[in-house]
């Protein structure tokens, strides 16, 4: 059987695969920022409950692993009376734990925002929260953007591991091929391929024009 | 350590009530006392100018005013209220961040780096607060920005972001951006410590206009000391973190009385 043959036979068995995969990537993501700016302005809270809240979520989801973290959003939460549809489970799990990382980004970014932008938008008398949101959001997104785009390869790599609690993703779909037809090189290879391809000719380059458009929007391009 | 209020007024009273009064003022950082029991008024309209070595606490009393620190005793009042502490039943206590914020909004201040808003244009920086503070709609809001711009001789540039302006340029939007706001108070810290000499006289100008054309209370800590003789009404000299010694420009140039004042002032002048 030649490759194209293999590709005639199980192509669009894998093309199905690849599109869950890049649902779940983009889901994921759409909950990874929403994490990380929730914790992240939570961990640089005045509040210490709220601080401490920010900080324990963020060492538990850094500090296990996403494969069990998967697995007890999966397997353990029903126990708890908590029932999630699998796909439901896969992306949030890789999502939760993307945006403790997230998370961190945000605080990093929020703090590497000069001081004298603070001051200038207390001087102006703006609310904290006007402030944030008008003055040093924009700032720190600028800032994070590079770092994000790391992280989002990290993400659309994660979700292979929807595939262990039976998503029919990318992952998923050739291990069924090569369980049914032993022709691992061809179905992992194929795989490694359409994971590259996904992070470096669409996830990059969106990352990049984002970083570009970002930098254009406060003046510096 | 907490200190006795009660011989402080609620607010002033009178009919010379001065815009900005420092009463036994200190601040210090950890063992440092960087301003101590500083007494200080500021009348309505006047342009008082300090001056003093390095250290002396002059950005400090600025940065109190403006609200960036907080004091360790005293107590600073504006406009015959106190800005720091406020009135229940009676007594002065800390002020809530409610409080700060209505007596803060009668203060404006411009920085020795400008500050601007880097992701906004030069009129979006001065829309900002008048949109998003004072709840102007962005037709007042430009309108009033614009008259601003105007009057700095920046109108032209009113689509620029920070980033492609000079910066005699970008010192001149952060005024219009500050008086926009129609403060009473007006804060200049060393507004033109970072910029070519070339252009600071772009800056001077504007502020220069202001003395004239405005109700205006004006604090300005400057190290050009020809520019503080020409516009101020009255000068102090900081030393220690307290006033060494103040007067009017002609008596403090030309005759200071203090020892220190003179060390500083001929110091001053061998580096010019
Ligand atoms: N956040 C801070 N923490 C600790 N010390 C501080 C802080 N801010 C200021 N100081 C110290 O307080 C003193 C007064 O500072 P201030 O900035 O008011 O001086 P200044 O008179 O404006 O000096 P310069 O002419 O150099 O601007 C200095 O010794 C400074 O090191
Ligand atoms: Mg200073």
């Amino acid at each position: 059987m030649t490759y194209i043959e293999f590709l005639q036979v199980h192509g669009s068995r894998m093309a199905d695969g690849t599109v869950l995969t890049v649902v779940q990537f983009l889901l994921a993501t759409v909950v990874a920022v929403v994490v990380a700016v929730l914790f992240g302005l939570m961990r640089l809270s005045r509040n210490p409950g709220v601080r401490g809240v920010a900080t324990v979520y963020i060492e538990i989801f850094r500090g296990t692993s996403l494969l069990v973290q998967l697995f007890w959003i999966f397997f353990v939460l029903p126990l708890f009376g908590l029932n999630l549809d699998k796909f439901v489970a896969g992306f949030l799990a890789v999502g939760l734990n993307m945006g403790a990382y997230g998370a961190e980004l945000v605080r990093g970014a929020i703090r590497a925002v000069p001081r004298g932008q603070w001051e200038a938008a207390l001087a102006l008398n703006m609310t904290d929260r006007k402030r944030m949101w008008r003055v040093i959001l924009p700032q720190a997104l600028v800032i994070m953007l590079p770092p994000w785009g790391n992280l989002v390869i990290e993400i659309l790599k994660g979700t292979a591991l929807v595939a262990l609690i039976s998503v029919a993703d990318l992952m998923f779909e050739v291990r069924q091929i090569n369980i049914a037809t032993f022709l691992s090189v061809q179905a992992f290879g194929t795989a490694l391929i359409v994971y590259y391809v996904l992070a470096r000719f669409f996830v990059t380059p969106v990352m990049r024009a984002l970083e570009r458009f970002m930098s254009r929007k406060i003046g510096r391009a | 350590m907490t200190e006795d209020m009660s011989r402080y007024p609620l607010h002033l009273e009178g009919d010379d009530v001065p815009m900005v009064r420092f009463r036994n003022v200190t601040k210090r950082y950890g063992p440092l006392v960087v301003l101590n029991q500083l007494d200080l008024d500021v009348s309505t309209g006047e342009m008082v100018t300090i001056i003093g070595p390095s250290g002396s606490g002059k950005t400090t009393v600025l940065r109190m005013l403006m609200t960036l620190e907080t004091i360790d005793s005293g107590v600073i009042y504006v406009d015959g209220e106190p800005l720091t502490h406020m009135e229940r039943n009676g007594q002065l206590l800390p002020a809530s961040s409610k409080h700060i914020r209505r007596i803060r909004s009668k203060i404006g201040m411009c920085f020795q780096h400008f500050n601007l808003f880097p992701h906004m244009t030069a009129l979006g920086n001065c829309m900002e607060g008048l949109v998003q503070v004072l709840g102007l709609s962005r037709r007042e809001a430009e309108e009033r920005s614009m008259e601003l711009l105007d009057m700095v001789g920046l109108a032209e540039k009113r689509d620029e972001h920070p980033s492609r302006l000079s910066g005699g340029q970008q010192q001149r939007v952060a005024i219009a951006r500050a008086l926009a706001m129609r403060p009473k108070v007006m804060l200049f810290d060393e507004v033109t410590s970072a910029l070519d000499p070339e252009v600071i006289s772009e800056v001077t100008n504007v502020i220069r206009r202001l003395v004239g054309a405005h109700d205006l209370t004006m604090l300005m800590v400057t190290h050009q000391m020809g520019f503080a003789k020409e516009i101020s009404d009255r000068v102090c000299f900081f030393f220690n973190g307290a006033v060494e010694e103040q007067g009017t420009p002609t008596k403090l140039f030309e005759n200071p009385e203090r020892e220190r004042t003179q060390q500083f002032l001929n110091a001053v002048l061998d580096a010019n």
